[in-house]
C-alpha cells in the first residue's frame, strides 16, 4: 500500500504537497541499442494544466509517456509523480496511483463491447474477486450495477456515446474507437490523463469534439493532462504550457504564444522555410 | 433508495435470459432435464444405448471443459495437461474418499489439490506465450502421467484404484440414475460460476489479458497474479471433474488422463467455441454423443459382416476424425458462435417477422 500517496497524508519528514510538483521528469535518458532516444529531458508539470508535448516524428515524445508509464525503464534519471519516484512502481500499480493513458495506436479491447471496455477501466475501484464475481449476488452484482450506473452518467454522457455503448469496438469507425479509448482511461479516474495524439487521423469536427472533451475533463474534473499532439492549433487553443523536443532534447518549453515564436522551435520543427510560419499561424 | 428506478433497468438489461421465450425455452429445457431419468430406460431401449451414462459423463466433461475454456478460451493460456490435472483431481479425491473423507470434503479438497498442481505447472506461462507454453503443460501431462503410473503405493498403478461412491446426507449416488442429478447440479454450477464469472471483474480482466496484455497493464490488471489465477481455477474446475468421475466410474487408472484426454479437451472446446460459456457444453456433447452415433453404424454393419469389424472399427474413428476437421473448417468459431447467429434469428420467434 506504500504506493497509494494520498495529497495531505504524507508523514512530517516528505516535503510539504504543495512544493512537490504534481509531475516531474527528470534528466531521463534511454536507449534503444546504439540510438538515444532521450537524452536528459526534464520538466514539471503544474498540476491542472494541460501540458502538451510537441515535435517531429521520432522525437521521443511517446517514450516520455512509456517511460512515465514503466513500460520503458530510463537509464538514468527519474520521474516523480505527486513525490512519488515511478521507478519504485510495478507497471500495474502505475494505474492506482491515478495515471491514465491512451495509445498513439489504439489499444483496445476490439472484441469485447464499448461498455465493457469503459468498465474494464473501472478495474482498480472495483473489488469484486474470483469468488463473489463467480457468484454473483450481493457485493459483486450491486457492484457491477453500481459501477455501470457511474459510467452511464459521468462518461458516456460526457462524450456523447450512448448510442453505441452496446457495440462491440472493432466494429467501430476510427474516430469513435479514440473517443471509447478516452472513455476508458477516464473511467480509471485519473488524476493524471496522458493523451498520445489522441486527435491524429481525425477530421476537423471530430478534431473540435476531442478538443472540447479535453477542456471539459480538465476543466470540470480538475484532471492534469499531458498532450502529445501535432496539430499545432488545438495546442495553441487548449494547453497551457508546451514542451518542445527534437532528437530526444528539450529545445524549448514555454507557453504557447512564446513557443509559436521561438526560433528554435520553429526551425526544428518545421523547418525554417515560410510555409512553416503560416502552419504555425504567425 | 434514490436510485431506484435506476436500479431495475439496469438489473433487467442485466439478466441473462432476456425475452420472455428465452426464458420458457429455459424452463422447458430444466424441467426436460430434471424429469429424463422417469423415461431414460425406453429412451435407451430405443437407441440401444445407456443414454443416461452418456449424459452422466457429458456433465462431468462439462465441468472440466469449462474448466480449460476459462483458461483458454477467456485468459488466452493454452494447456496441454489438463487430462493429467483431471487425474490429479480424481486421484485425490478417491484416496481421501478411502480414508473415510465424506463426499462434500473430499471433492472440494481434489479441487484444491489440482488448483495447488495447476498453478505450480501454471508458473511458466508468466513468461511463456501460446506453443511455448503449450510444450511447457505437455510437460506436466508427462511427468504427472508418469506419476500416477508409477507411484503404486498411492495409486495403485495399471491395476487402478477403486473409490466408493459418493454419498451426501445418508443417501448413495450408486446408480446411473441417482448420480444423474448430482452431475447435473455441478455442471449447473461450474456453468453459472463461468457465465458470472465472465462479467464480472476478474472474468474482463482475463479476457483483456488475453486480448493485449500491454494495454491491460495500463489499466492496472496485474498480469502475473490473473495468469496464476486463471490456471488455479481452471484447474479446480477440472479437478472436480476428475473427482466426481473418480466417484462415478469407481474405479480410476492411469490410462483414464492421458495426453489423449487432454487433446480431446482441447479439442472440445475449439469445437464447441472458445471463450463462450456455451463453448463447453456443446463440445463435451459433441464429443459424447458423436463416437456413439458412429457406434451403432458400425455395429449395425458388424452383425451383417461380422468378419470385417475391424475395418468398420477403425473407419469409425477416421470418419470421427473428419467430421471434427470439417467442423474446424466451417465453423472455426465453434458452434457457440453459429449458436448465437441463430438464436439472434429466432430471438422472438414465435414473432420474427
Ligand atoms: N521499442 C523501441 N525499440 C527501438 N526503438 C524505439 C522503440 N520505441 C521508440 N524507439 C525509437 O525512439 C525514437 C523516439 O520514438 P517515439 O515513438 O518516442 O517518437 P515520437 O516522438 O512519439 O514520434 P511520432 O510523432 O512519430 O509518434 C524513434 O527513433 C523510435 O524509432
Ligand atoms: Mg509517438
Amino acid at each position: 500500500m506504500a504506493a497509494e500517496v494520498k495529497p495531505g497524508s504524507m508523514s512530517k519528514t516528505a516535503p510539504p504537497v504543495n512544493s512537490t510538483p504534481f509531475l516531474r521528469v527528470d534528466d531521463i535518458y534511454l536507449r534503444f541499442g546504439g540510438l538515444n532516444a532521450l537524452s536528459g529531458v526534464s520538466f514539471d508539470v503544474q498540476q491542472g494544466h494541460i501540458q502538451a508535448i510537441i515535435g517531429p516524428n521520432g522525437a521521443g515524445k511517446t517514450c516520455i509517456l512509456n517511460c512515465i508509464c514503466r513500460f520503458y525503464q530510463p537509464y538514468r534519471g527519474t520521474i516523480y509523480f505527486q513525490g512519488v519516484d515511478l521507478s519504485k512502481v510495478a507497471t500495474h500499480r502505475v494505474a492506482a496511483l491515478g495515471i491514465a493513458r491512451s495509445f498513439q495506436n489504439i489499444e483496445l479491447f476490439k472484441g469485447m463491447t464499448v461498455m465493457d471496455n469503459i468498465k474494464l477501466g473501472h478495474h482498480v475501484h472495483m473489488h469484486s474477486g474470483f469468488l463473489s464475481g463467480g457468484i454473483y449476488l450481493g457485493r459483486a452484482k450491486s457492484e457491477e450495477m453500481r459501477v455501470r450506473k457511474e459510467i452511464e452518467e459521468r462518461i458516456i454522457d460526457l462524450l456523447e456515446i450512448e448510442a453505441i455503448r452496446k457495440k462491440v469496438v472493432g466494429t467501430l469507425p476510427y474516430g469513435l474507437q479514440k473517443r471509447v479509448e478516452l472513455a476508458r482511461a477516464l473511467a480509471m479516474k485519473p488524476k493524471l490523463l496522458l493523451l498520445d495524439e489522441p486527435m491524429a487521423g481525425m477530421n476537423l469536427e471530430e478534431t473540435e469534439d476531442m478538443a472540447r472533451f479535453i477542456l471539459d475533463v480538465n476543466q470540470e474534473w480538475g484532471v492534469t493532462v499531458v498532450l502529445i499532439e501535432h496539430d499545432m492549433g488545438v495546442v495553441m487553443d487548449i494547453s497551457d504550457n508546451v514542451v518542445v523536443l527534437d532528437f530526444g532534447t528539450k529545445i524549448a518549453q514555454d507557453t504557447p504564444l512564446e513557443v509559436s515564436k521561438n526560433n528554435h522551435v520553429i526551425e526544428a520543427y518545421l523547418g525554417s522555410d515560410a510555409a512553416a510560419h503560416s502552419k504555425l499561424g504567425l | 433508495m434514490p436510485c431506484g428506478l435506476f436500479f431495475s433497468k439496469y438489473e433487467k438489461d442485466d439478466a441473462i435470459f432476456k425475452t420472455v421465450w428465452l426464458k420458457c425455452w429455459m424452463t422447458v429445457l430444466v424441467v426436460l432435464l430434471l424429469t429424463f431419468p422417469l423415461f431414460s430406460q425406453k429412451f435407451s431401449e430405443m437407441l440401444g444405448l445407456n443414454v443416461t451414462n452418456l449424459l452422466n459423463l457429458i456433465f462431468v466433461y462439462i465441468i472440466g471443459a469449462h474448466g480449460l475454456n476459462l483458461l483458454t478460451g477467456y485468459t488466452g493460456q493454452i494447456s496441454l495437461g489438463h487430462g493429467a490435472f483431471m487425474g490429479v483431481g480424481a486421484y485425490t479425491t478417491g484416496i481421501l474418499a478411502n480414508a473415510g473423507w465424506p463426499f462434500w470434503l473430499a471433492l472440494p479438497a481434489g479441487g484444491v489439490m489440482t488448483a495447488a498442481v495447476g498453478m505450480l505447472f501454471g508458473i511458466p506461462s508468466l513468461r511463456l506465450r501460446g506453443l511455448y507454453l503449450a510444450i511447457a503443460t505437455m510437460a506436466a501431462q508427462f511427468i504427472l502421467d508418469y506419476a500416477m503410473r508409477n507411484w503404486t503405493s498411492l495409486t495403485g498403478g495399471s491395476s487402478g484404484l477403486i473409490v466408493p461412491s459418493a454419498s451426501l446426507f445418508g443417501f448413495t449416488f450408486d446408480s446411473d440414475q441417482s448420480f444423474y442429478y448430482l452431475a447435473l447440479a455441478f455442471a449447473i454450477m461450474a456453468t453459472m460460476y463461468l457465465k458470472n464469472l465472465a462479467r464480472t471483474r476478474t472474468g474482463r480482466a482475463f479476457v483483456a489479458v488475453r486480448d493485449r496484455y500491454l494495454s491491460a497493464e495500463v489499466i492496472g490488471v496485474n498480469l502475473f497474479k490473473y495468469r496464476l489465477m486463471s490456471f488455479g481455477i481452471s484447474s479446480f474446475m477440472v479437478g472436480i471433474a476428475g473427482g466426481l468421475w473418480a466417484y462415478y466410474i469407481t474405479i480410476i487408472s492411469d490410462e483414464h488422463f492421458t495426453m489423449w484426454l487432454s487433446v480431446q479437451y482441447l479439442a472440445m472446446i475449439i469445437v464447441g467455441g472458445l471463450g463462450h460459456v456455451l463453448g463447453g457444453i456443446f463440445g463435451a456433447v459433441f464429443f459424447v454423443v458423436l463416437p456413439e452415433l458412429l457406434r451403432l453404424p458400425a455395429e449395425a454393419a458388424t452383425a451383417v459382416y461380422p468378419n470385417i469389424f475391424g475395418i468398420f472399427a477403425s473407419l469409425r474413428e477416421m470418419v470421427f476424425g473428419l467430421i471434427v476437421i470439417m467442423f474446424l473448417i466451417f465453423e472455426p468459431d465453434g458452434l457457440a458462435a453459429r449458436w448465437h447467429t441463430v438464436r439472434n434469428y429466432w430471438k422472438l420467434w414465435p414473432f420474427s417477422y
